[in-house]
Formats: C-alpha cells, sequence, structure tokens
C-alpha cells in the first residue's frame, strides 16, 4: 500500500512537473511527464503484484474533510488484478507516447498531455482502490475529464471536438445513473463507506434488481456496452494513440470493476441478471465486431473490436452469474476465470494494437486503411508485431488470447453437457454465435494486415513511411511479450485471475485452484506451435534467400497496367459478409457509382458505415429532448431585474414553506 | 419587552424610510435616505446590547460604512455621471409601494408563525428585517438604474443586519466585519460597472446588460 501511495505521489508530481517548462520547453515537459509516469508505474506494479502474491488486504486512511466522504482506500485481490493491467498500459504508454508526441502533430503541447496522461492513470488507480462511495464517484469523474482532455488533443479538428463532446455526454449520463445507485445505497447503509455497504445484501429482490440496473447503465456507458457504445467509436481515433491504448486497454475496464465490486454487495442476484448480461453481451460482440469489419479507419476498427471484446467479457461474467445462480458450479467457475482472464488479455493485445495503429498512422500518415499498403517491408518490427497482436486478438495459438476463450467454451460446453433439453440448448447456441465472433475477428485483422501491411503501398505517404522510434516498438515489443507468456504459461493468467475470483465468487476460486482444470497442455500447444513457426519461417527465409522473389503490383484483374489503386480496398475485402451476413440494419451507406453505356463518364462511389445506435436512436431522441427543452430557453431572459424576481419568488415561497411547518 | 422600546421606536423608523424609498424618485434623497437608515441600524446594537466592547465596534463599523462612507461613494458617483432621477421604472411608484406594504404585512403575519425562541417571541426585530429584505427586492427588481440596484442592495443588507442583530452575540466580530467589508467592495464594483456601462452604452440602464446574453 505504501508503494502504491509513492505511485500516487509521483504520478502528482509528473502533472505538475510536466506544466513547468512551458512554452518552449516540449522535451523537458515530455521528459519530466513521461518519466514520473514510468516510475509511477513500476512502483505501482510492484504494489499490485505484492498484492496479489500475498493474502487478504490492505486498506488506508487519509483525512478528507468532505462531507459524508473520506479518502480511504482499499487494496485487495480484485483491485490489483485491475490495477496490473492498468500500470502495464500505463508504462509502455508513457515510454510509446514519449516518442509519440514527438511528432508535432498533436496540437496539445505535451506539458499539458502529460499532465492529463499523469492525472488520468492517477485517478484511474484511484477507482479500483478507492472504498468509499464519495471518493469513488471524484476519482470516477477526475478520469472521465482527464480522458476527455486526452480525447480532444487535436482540437481543431471538428470531428475531434464533436467526438469528445459525444463522449462527455454519454459519460456524463452514465455518471448520473452511478449518482442514483450511490444516494439510494447510502440511503440503505446509512453510510457510504463500501465497508458499510455490506447490508445492502439484505434487501429486497425488486429493490435490488433495481439498483442492479442502475449499476448496469451507469457503468455500461463507459464500458461501451450495447447499445451505450455510441462514444466509443468516435473517441478512440480521435485520441493520441497511446491514449486510445489506455482508454480501450484499462479505462473501459474500470466500469467492469466497478459493476464486479459494487453489484458484489448486492444479494446474490436470480438468474434473469446473468441472462440479461449473456443478451446485452453476445448482441454487442456480434454487433462490434461487424461494425468493425466496416470501417477503413483502422483505430475506428479497432474501437469497434473493443465494443466485441466487452461484449465477449460481459457475455462470461453473465454465464458466470446465472450458472452460480443456478447451482452449475463448475461452469460457473470456468466461465469467471474465463471472463475475467479474457479482460486482462483483452487489456495488453487491444494496447499493442491501438499502439501498433498509431506507428502505422505516424509511419504513413493516415489511419485510412485504403491509403496504407505495403507497411510490413517499411516497417517491419512493427508489422511483425501488429501481427503478434492479430493473432492474440483472433485467440489464436501461441498467444494469451486463447486461454480466455478456450476457458469460456468450457463453461458454455460444460453446461451444454451437463443441462438438458431447452436449458442445454442455450448455451450451445451462444458456443455457435461465439464461434461466428471468432471467425469475423480473424476476418477483421487479416484485413487490417492485408490491407495496412501486405502488399504495395497505396499512397505515396505510405511509399516514404519510415520505421517508428525505439521507445515505440520497445514498448510495443514489451505488450507482444506479455501476450506470448500468457499463451505460453497460462497457469500465471489463471493464478492471478484465480486470487480476483477468491473475492467474487470463493467457491469458484477453490475450484479453480484444482489443478485438474488448469489448461497446462495448452501451453505446450503453444511452445510446440512458436517452434514450427519459427522452423517455417528460418526454412522460407533460406529459400527465398537463394532464390530471390520478384515483385509486382497486386493482381488487378486483368487490368493491362496494373496499379495498387486497383488491388482490393479495405471496403472490399468485407463485402462477402456485409452482403450475406449481416443484417439489414448494419447495412452501410453506399452511393453507388455503376458504369452505365458504352463510353461511361466519370464515376464516384462512396462507402460509409455510420454508427446505426447512433444514427438512428440517440441522435433522433437527443434532437427531440433538445426540442422539448428550447421552451425553457424563455427563462434565460438575459434581465437582470428578472433573475432577481426569480429569487425574490423562490425566497417568499420558500418562506411560506417554512411557515406552514 | 420593556427595554426593546426605543429599538422599537427606531425599527419603526426603518420601516417609514422603508417606505420612501419605495416611493421616492429622487436619487439624491434616496441616498440620503438610506445612509440615515444606516445611521439608525448602527444604533441599535447599543440599544440591545449595552455599551460592551462587541456592540462599541460593530455599532462603529456599521455607521463608518453605512451612514458615511458608502453613501458619500454613492453621492460622488451620481454626481459624476450627472443623473438626478430614476426615471421610467420597470413598475410604477405606486404599484411598488402597494407591493411593499403588502410585503411588509406579510412579514408581520409571517414572523408570528415562525417557531421563535421566548426571549425573541413578539420583537419588532424578524418583521422589520424581513420587511427591509423584501424592500431591497422589490427595489432590485423595479428599478433600472445601476444607481438604485445599488440602493437595493445596500436596503438587503439593512434588513440582513437587522436579523443578525438578535444573533450578534452568537456571532463573530469577523463575520459581521466580512458582511460589511462584501458590502463595501460590491459598492465599489457597482461603481465600475456603472461607470463602464455608461461609458459603453452612454447610458446607466442595466437593461442595455442583456444584450450580453448567451
Amino acid at each position: 500500500m505504501n508503494l502504491l501511495c509513492v505511485a500516487f505521489f509521483l504520478f502528482i508530481l509528473g502533472a505538475l512537473l510536466a506544466l513547468l517548462p512551458g512554452r518552449g520547453g516540449d522535451k523537458t515537459a515530455t521528459l519530466l511527464g513521461s518519466g514520473s509516469a514510468i516510475l509511477g508505474c513500476l512502483c505501482g506494479l510492484v504494489a499490485a503484484g505484492q498484492s496479489l502474491l500475498g493474502e487478504g488486504a490492505e486498506t488506508f486512511f487519509l483525512p478528507w474533510s468532505m462531507p459524508g466522504g473520506a479518502f480511504s482506500l482499499r487494496l485487495d485481490g480484485l483491485s490489483a488484478f485491475f490495477l496490473l493491467p492498468l500500470f502495464i498500459v500505463g508504462l509502455t504508454g508513457a515510454l510509446y507516447g514519449a516518442e509519440y508526441m514527438k511528432g508535432g502533430k498533436e496540437r496539445l503541447r505535451p506539458g499539458l498531455h502529460w499532465t492529463w496522461y499523469n492525472l488520468l492513470i492517477l485517478s484511474m488507480a484511484l477507482v479500483v482502490t478507492a472504498a468509499n462511495g464519495l471518493l469513488f464517484l471524484f476519482a470516477w469523474e477526475c478520469m472521465s475529464l482527464t480522458s476527455f482532455f486526452l480525447v480532444i488533443s487535436e482540437y481543431d479538428l471538428a470531428e475531434t471536438v464533436e467526438a469528445g463532446w459525444t463522449y462527455l455526454l454519454a459519460t456524463h449520463l452514465g455518471a448520473a445513473f452511478l449518482f442514483a445507485f450511490f444516494l439510494s445505497a447510502s440511503a440503505f447503509s446509512g453510510s457510504l463507506e463500501f465497508a458499510s455497504f455490506q447490508v445492502l445484501g439484505q434487501l429486497s429482490l425488486p429493490v435490488a434488481s433495481a439498483l442492479f440496473l442502475l449499476l448496469l447503465v451507469g457503468f455500461g456507458s463507459k464500458a461501451g456496452i450495447f447499445p451505450f457504445h455510441v462514444w466509443l467509436p468516435d473517441a478512440h481515433p480521435a485520441a493520441p494513440s497511446h491514449v486510445s491504448a489506455l482508454m480501450s486497454g484499462v479505462m473501459v475496464k474500470t466500469a467492469i470493476y466497478g459493476l464486479l465490486r459494487l453489484s458484489g454487495f448486492l444479494p446474490a442476484g436470480p438468474a434473469w441478471w446473468g441472462g440479461l448480461l449473456m443478451a446485452i453481451g453476445i448482441i454487442g460482440a456480434l454487433f462490434g465486431i461487424a461494425m468493425a469489419a466496416m470501417q477503413r479507419d483502422v483505430k475506428r476498427s479497432l474501437a469497434y473490436s473493443t465494443v466485441e471484446n466487452i461484449g465477449i467479457i460481459l457475455l462470461a461474467l453473465g454465464f458466470w452469474m446465472q450458472s452460480r445462480a443456478n447451482g452449475h458450479h463448475i461452469a460457473a467457475a470456468f466461465a469467471l476465470a474465463g471472463g475475467l482472464i479474457h479482460l486482462l488479455n483483452h487489456a495488453l493485445f487491444k494496447s499493442l494494437l491501438f499502439m501498433g495503429a498509431g506507428s502505422l498512422m505516424h509511419g504513413s500518415g493516415s489511419r485510412d486503411l485504403n491509403r496504407m499498403g505495403g507497411l510490413m517491408r517499411r516497417m517491419p518490427i512493427t508489422g511483425l508485431l501488429i501481427v503478434c497482436g492479430g493473432l492474440a486478438i483472433s485467440a489464436l495459438p501461441p498467444f494469451n488470447g486463447l486461454i480466455g476463450e478456450w476457458f469460456i467454451y468450457r463453461a458454455l460446453l460444460e453446461s451444454g453437457t451437463v443441462l438438458s433439453g431447452l436449458a442445454g440448448f442455450f448455451p450451445l447456441v451462444l458456443i455457435g454465435l461465439l464461434a461466428l465472433v471468432g471467425g469475423m475477428v480473424i476476418v477483421v485483422m487479416t484485413r487490417i494486415i492485408g490491407i495496412a501491411l501486405a502488399g504495395e503501398p497505396r499512397s505515396p505517404e505510405a511509399a516514404r513511411a519510415h520505421e517508428a522510434g525505439w521507445p515505440m516498438w520497445s514498448s510495443m515489443a514489451g505488450l507482444a511479450l506479455l501476450c506470448l507468456a500468457g499463451g505460453i504459461m497460462p497457469v500465471l493468467l489463471l493464478q492471478v485471475a484465480g486470487r480476483a475470483a477468491t473475492l467474487l465468487d470463493p467457491g469458484a476460486a477453490t475450484l479453480l485452484a484444482d489443478t485438474a482444470f488448469e489448461p497446462w497442455w495448452l501451453g505446450i500447444m503453444a511452445v510446440v506451435l512458436l517452434g514450427c513457426i519459427l522452423a517455417a519461417y528460418t526454412l522460407l527465409r533460406w529459400r527465398q534467400g537463394r532464390e530471390p522473389v520478384p515483385t509486382s503490383a497486386t493482381w488487378g484483374c486483368g487490368f493491362a497496367f496494373p496499379s495498387s489503386r486497383m488491388s482490393y480496398s479495405a471496403e472490399s475485402y468485407t463485402e462477402l459478409p456485409q452482403s450475406a451476413l449481416f443484417c439489414s440494419c448494419l447495412t452501410p451507406s453506399t452511393e453507388d457509382g455503376r458504369t452505365i453505356g458504352f463510353f461511361p463518364e466519370v464515376t464516384r462511389f462512396f462507402f460509409a458505415a455510420p454508427d446505426p445506435v447512433l444514427a438512428r436512436l440517440f441522435k433522433p431522441f437527443f434532437r427531440w429532448a433538445a426540442d422539448v427543452c428550447s421552451g425553457f430557453r424563455g427563462l434565460q431572459a438575459g434581465q437582470l431585474h428578472v433573475y432577481l424576481l426569480y429569487i425574490f419568488s423562490a425566497t417568499i415561497l420558500l418562506l411560506f414553506w417554512v411557515g406552514q411547518q | 419587552m420593556d427595554n426593546y422600546n426605543p429599538a422599537n421606536l427606531l425599527l419603526l423608523l426603518v420601516i417609514l424610510f422603508n417606505f420612501f424609498l419605495l416611493g421616492s424618485s429622487r436619487l439624491g434623497a434616496c441616498i440620503r435616505t438610506v445612509a440615515i437608515q444606516g445611521g439608525i441600524l448602527s444604533l441599535l446594537p447599543l440599544f440591545l446590547h449595552g455599551f460592551t466592547g462587541h456592540a462599541l465596534i460593530l455599532a462603529g463599523g456599521a455607521f463608518l460604512l453605512k451612514g458615511l462612507a458608502i453613501p458619500f461613494l454613492l453621492l460622488r458617483a451620481i454626481r459624476q455621471v450627472h443623473i438626478k432621477r430614476e426615471m421610467e421604472p420597470l413598475l410604477g411608484y405606486v404599484p411598488t409601494l402597494l407591493l411593499g406594504t403588502l410585503a411588509t404585512a406579510g412579514a408581520f403575519i409571517f414572523s408570528d408563525r415562525l417557531p421563535l425562541i421566548e426571549a425573541h417571541r413578539g420583537s419588532l426585530f424578524i418583521p422589520v428585517g424581513l420587511a427591509t429584505l423584501a424592500t431591497g427586492f422589490l427595489m432590485l427588481i423595479t428599478r433600472r438604474k445601476a444607481i438604485t440596484q445599488a440602493l437595493g442592495y445596500l436596503i438587503f443588507e439593512n434588513g440582513v443586519f437587522i436579523f443578525g442583530m438578535l444573533l450578534a452575540e452568537a456571532m463573530p466580530l469577523m463575520v459581521e466585519a466580512g458582511v460589511l467589508l462584501d458590502l463595501l467592495v460590491a459598492v465599489f464594483v457597482m461603481g465600475i460597472v456603472m461607470h463602464q456601462i455608461n461609458r459603453e452604452f452612454s447610458t446607466m440602464n442595466t437593461g442595455q446588460l442583456s444584450s450580453l446574453r448567451e
């Protein structure tokens, strides 16, 4: 705990020091800001590691003159489990950002950027360690605000600012539900201390269900669960890449933490709570990955993939709740382990991919997949690391993505085989849907790799692309190595998740500690596969060395002079699933440019895949709400006398009210 | 009750001045009336609490600021901007006076219903305080000129002062000093605002400020 406080202190120090150099001192600011973020994350990692290795919980208390609040922190297995990815991604992000921000493309001065960055890590660490409702909300709001300022780094672009507003609106509407939860919870418990929330366990089922729904909406808007994900695909591309990594890898997970931690105080819920989570989860996963397949902006595609992964995590956690409520303890244990491991894994490989996308942007000067191409040859290290991340996210060995999903599949299979009738049918359907999601993930990742990395450059900028500096690729390499380590030693992931599971479900944790469930053979398989890949690579290089391969443009459908513009574009790559698989509500808007006649005119083809939920649900709703509320604008007269009249009338009314009592 | 009698006389005077302020259009007279009202109020702590150190400081401070300093500043301000009358109030003088009467009656009725401690029951302090507050509010709402607005705030503060009298023993001197200082600063700010409005819009009507909204 002391080390964690040192880390907190370092973040505050870094936030202040980064401001000191002011204009012109960009290099010093970067050094101070990222340096203290890195040091703080190292301290925090040691603290989280100690807590994960040890037993029990540590508490920390500071006097805080805030009515109803107290600065009380608590570091237990669950907090440490979430601190681990936070500090890993925070550390690599700081290293990455130190180089990334040098590009001069970001308009935000590095000093201010590093202030927000340090404060964002600090507030996220506070969110997962807070043991008081008010402190939690305080840290939660700080997290929202600092990340908002990081999102609008390039504030001179209109779309960035719009993304920022959407994000701020979504996150504040979500926070309103959290306020409602904490107010009603403290009304029952008499205090905002988490320790006193234990009495919530005695609530009746309807009240507890209402509180659970408040939590689900409140945290859901931050976690990006369907249909509250609308801010995510806009905000992630707008932010600098290491910030996208931190937001997508860790910040959305703090919402899962809040959901787990606070719903743990409620009485053990009925099966439909889990069922609801599962339904939202699988719909979100299918929706997210379908949208990811249609985006030509590489970071937008990755952002939708985050929606998909949050869906998978939610599916697993929902299945855990449902199985526990129905008394299927083995399936519950598998589902819980799967959800937690996938959560940890996603933090690692999604950060890796976002940083990789940032390096591609850095190299080729665009987020548009159709303006990349041929980058594997120009940015070999980045390219290799992106392929590693792609393998991990597609749940392919020898990387870590497989382990979490294996547990989730095991859980579904377990209850699908044990249960009979319709009850056993649903898990099997879910297996099919999850496999569909997994297949689509491979489509999305081969699309990014194939269009951006393989082939010939599709723009002059891409042809001039250069490898990223060492801080950028080394931080990505660190994440990739962690992904590999997780794939080779699944037992590590299982133990870390088991420590968090002891707090959520002690029964499941004891089951998981049983070595019979340990997927050690997955690790051995990963090692064998890794050996095979290395051997094949060596063989290929040896053969290539003997007879060099001629290079030419991609096959251009038989045109006489093929150029890279005629090769498969990002949109055409996923045309088949678009036309054959997706339901009509997802269909992208295209402006068809068919060629007619023998001597066709110049034609154009437009393709856009805006978020259907945002475009058809939220935008009309908010427009309607704005219309209704604009009637109140008359109250804002702008006349001092009228405002004074309001105050006077309010005072008189209050006095009458007091007189009545 | 008996020891309140001289104080009660003063308080009745305060109410009469309230009515005068609501009904008069001459700015100079209004400022002087507020000054006299402030001076009367500054005597109250002495009647209420005797010649203790606390009461003396309170009375002296109030007299200096309410009776002398602020009226002096306001008189100087109207000399500088050459205005003598409040023209075209938002609500005429007679309706304002009627409203003021209603508010004063309401204050007396209301203060009877308040759950007061025995010592304050039936005293004039609370109804007069409320009535003065209402007068200040009416002044603020119905007048256009920045200077009458400043007067409104002053009357408002006088009401607060009357209320505070009952608590003078419990209230630390610092609080009262703080309120007086706030008032002084407010008048300064009002003076600056007046000057600026006058320069920017060639008028002293605060109504022009509505062009600043949104």
